[in-house]
């Protein structure tokens, strides 16, 4: 590193962690609850509001050090389809790409149906993916159908 | 062993498997195969009529009944999970027979025991002995369950009963007319379905003899006064819907009005003694269905055990 005043962010240079990019800046929060972000103690970048091609305004979340399992990744897709994950190590990209919705996603969404025996029981909730297109689930206990844009996460 | 929780899990074949069967109990309804057997009727919500038509079936098949009527009695009401009444009750039975007020229960009892389940019925979800009662009785009415004109009138939009018997007879290449208000029109998810599926179905707000006389089985359900926003749309809509015998002058010969009951005045009492009338049959009918669904979640095999 030089003594030059940096424009960038010093946040670019991960040495190691992983990036998730490429969050609709409405999603930004849900997914740093998903992933956890509030208990881990090492390095946490969040942006939001910035400029994106792709989604006109875009969250960024960069976390040093930790390496998400990739089915923790994956539940991103629920709320974030389009969002980009790349793998740093040693301040290299070594892996980059895209989230891939689960075919059962277990836990962490709310069943919006009061009357859903998840919503009365110590129990997990379930949801299946019917459209992966524009990301509709539904529960698989009472078939509620829920946009996962819209779903509560808990 | 099998549960039946939703009509939805079970194919065409176990639908026309369950009707032979059903056909089967009807001629033989006093067949003892539950000999030695304890069925747990599980009623977290009170509902006589389905709670009645089940311990007839496991009666009239020899099995015995143990369970509850009401939930209030029950250790549910000092706060015990259902997973433990259910994992409890296992231990005492073959099979468990359960209605709960919650929609999901009786997926997540399956969960948490090897026992066999029937859903009698879970909130406004499911209620499959329903469906296969009602497709007995079409089958039976019809000597067919193909290639029918089913008109569905009343509430389209909150009766679980006639968004069940839709998605039932996906198999069979039905064409369904739709008679119900704005208010209670059929929700957009199973017309979508339809699409999906390549079911024929029109639309209609008026309640007209044009539609019935076209029509093979009248289902008609019950307008609830409290599914209105607006309670003056109810007084106006509330005796548009309404069955008079007169109407049926002109009906096809094979045409049968079905009904799920309790009926309030959506069909009038003239109609009852009109042979078309077929609602107080398609009750008994219920027996015979529910005879045969829990044979079958219980493996048992009617015919090869009548000696």
């Amino acid at each position: 590193m030089t003594d030059k005043p940096k424009k960038e962010l010093a946040v670019a240079a991960l040495a190691s962690g992983t990036v998730i990019d490429h969050i609709p800046s409405s999603q930004l929060f849900k997914c740093a609850k998903i992933l956890g972000i509030e208990s881990l103690d090492t390095h946490v970048t969040i942006g939001n509001n910035l400029d994106s091609h792709r989604l006109g305004k875009k969250g960024i979340i960069k976390v040093a050090d930790v390496f998400f399992p990739e089915e923790t990744l994956n539940r991103i897709a629920l709320i974030a389809p389009s969002a980009n994950i790349n793998i740093i190590k040693d301040y290299v990209v070594t892996e980059k790409h895209q989230v891939e919705l689960p075919d059962n996603i277990v836990g962490i969404v709310r069943c919006g149906n009061p009357k859903c025996i998840t919503n009365n029981e110590p129990m997990k909730t379930r949801f299946e993916v019917v459209d992966r297109n524009d990301v509709t689930i539904k529960c698989h206990y009472c078939g509620q159908v829920v946009k996962s844009g819209d779903a509560l996460i808990d | 062993m099998s549960n039946l929780v939703s009509i939805d899990d079970i194919s065409r074949e176990e639908i026309l498997d369950l009707i032979e069967r059903a056909r089967y109990f009807e001629e033989h309804p006093n067949h003892k195969v539950l000999d030695g057997k304890v069925v747990a009727t599980l009623f977290f919500e009170p509902s006589t009529r389905t709670r009645l038509s089940f311990e007839t079936a496991v009666n009239r098949l020899g099995g015995r009944v143990i369970g509850f009527s009401d939930a209030g009695t029950t250790s549910t009401s000092k706060g015990e999970t259902l997973k433990d009444t259910i994992k409890m009750v296992s231990n005492y039975v073959d099979l468990i027979i359960m209605r709960h007020y919650l929609e999901g229960a009786a997926r997540y009892a399956t969960e948490v025991t090897d026992t066999p389940i029937i859903n009698a019925g879970d909130g406004a979800n499911q209620h499959p002995s329903q469906t296969m009662l009602d497709l007995y009785s079409i089958s039976k009415t019809q000597g067919k369950l193909n290639d029918l004109t089913i008109t569905m009138v009343g509430d389209l939009k909150y009766g679980r009963t006639v968004h069940s018997l839709l998605m039932a007879m996906r198999y069979f290449n039905p064409t369904f007319n739709f008679v119900a208000c704005d208010e209670l029109r059929m929700p957009k998810e199973y017309k979508d379905f339809c699409d999906a599926n390549g079911i024929k179905y029109t639309e209609h707000t008026e309640f007209s003899e044009e539609v019935i006389n076209q029509t093979d089985i009248l289902y008609m359900t019950r307008v609830q006064r409290e599914r209105f926003t607006d309670i003056m749309e109810y007084e106006k809509v509330k005796n548009l819907y309404t069955l008079h015998n007169d109407m049926l002058a002109n009906s096809k010969p094979n045409l049968r009005v079905l009904h799920p009951l309790p009926r309030v005045n959506e069909i009038d009492r003239d109609v009852d003694d009109n042979p078309k009338a077929y609602y107080f049959d398609q009750a008994r009918n219920g027996l015979f269905a529910r005879q045969a669904i829990i044979c079958k979640a219980l493996g048992i095999d009617i015919y090869k055990e009548n000696n």
